[in-house]
């Protein structure tokens, strides 16, 4: 059991990093157009470590604040993938200051759904093999 | 969960691109009317877009900042008959460049459907981890 519980958060952990990086991927094909855009992208690995040594369930999980006067806390607290954001390197300049490049946003995009779709896969074929087990079929 | 960000992100950006597309479309359908509701020449408009940040560091989407009219010179149209005309005869025409504002069309129209894929792919993505274990 303690086996299937580290091979599932492991795969929850890097589900939560990929939708991470899925949305900054958005993001950046949302402001294609926008002057002084700067598209930025996740550091998979280090970001993938940092959700794994923070354990279970940090990632997106900010302090509840039941009351108005509560402080709010830091804001990297919020967003605890926010360090391993980076600036992408400029392919072809745009003379309005924006870095977007949407054939690699576009691929990136694709490279994050195909992650993000394995580990599903991954967390199914677990659970299927589990039932199989259980029923004995 | 951070792929429903996605909605909103993709969201504003169809928004915003489907402004572009109306003024566009609003230069276009104006490029001969010489007298608006001030007397004046149309002049052409175009949308400038800003950064709206939707949720947090990550999720930032797009809008429409304000939409400012063009500065360029109206064109001149020699045309004695006109009732518009001077008394040399020339026609103060709307600064809109046509072949300015279909390049604009094609590339908000392009910018439109690449957010849609986005929306798309990301509740894709949603419906599957749903029925994650079934």
């Amino acid at each position: 059991m303690d086996k299937m519980e580290s091979v599932l958060a492991f795969q929850r952990k890097a589900m939560q990093v990929h939708s991470q990086r899925q949305q900054l991927i958005a993001s950046n094909i949302a402001n294609a157009d926008t002057p002084h855009y700067k598209a930025k992208d996740l550091d998979f690995r280090a970001a993938l470590a940092a959700v794994g040594q923070r354990g279970a369930g940090v990632a997106g999980s900010p302090l509840k604040r039941t009351h108005a006067a509560h402080l709010a806390g830091n804001r990297a607290e919020a967003d605890p993938l926010a360090p391993f954001t980076g600036y992408r390197t400029e392919v072809q300049s745009a003379v309005d200051g924006n870095t977007v490049d949407m054939d690699q946003e576009r691929a990136a995009f694709a490279e994050t759904t195909l992650y993000y779709e394995a580990s599903l896969n991954f967390i199914n074929r677990l659970l299927r093999g589990m039932r199989t087990a259980i029923t004995g079929q | 969960m951070s792929l429903l960000n996605i909605f909103g992100v993709a969201g504003s950006a169809l928004t915003a691109q489907s402004v572009r597309l109306n003024t566009t479309a609003s230069n276009l359908a104006n490029v001969e009317s010489v007298v608006d509701e001030k007397g004046q020449p149309y002049r052409g408009k175009q949308v400038v877009f800003q950064v709206k940040p939707v949720q947090g560091e990550m999720a930032k989407g797009v809008r429409v900042k304000e939409i400012v009219e063009s500065a360029a010179p109206f064109r001149l149209v020699y045309d004695p008959h006109n009732p518009a005309a001077d008394e040399k005869g020339y026609v103060r025409m709307p600064n809109v460049n046509v072949v300015e504002e279909m390049v604009n069309m094609i590339s908000a129209s392009r910018s439109y459907q690449n957010n849609v894929e986005v929306l798309n792919t990301a509740r894709d993505l949603l419906k599957k981890t749903l029925s994650l274990g079934q």
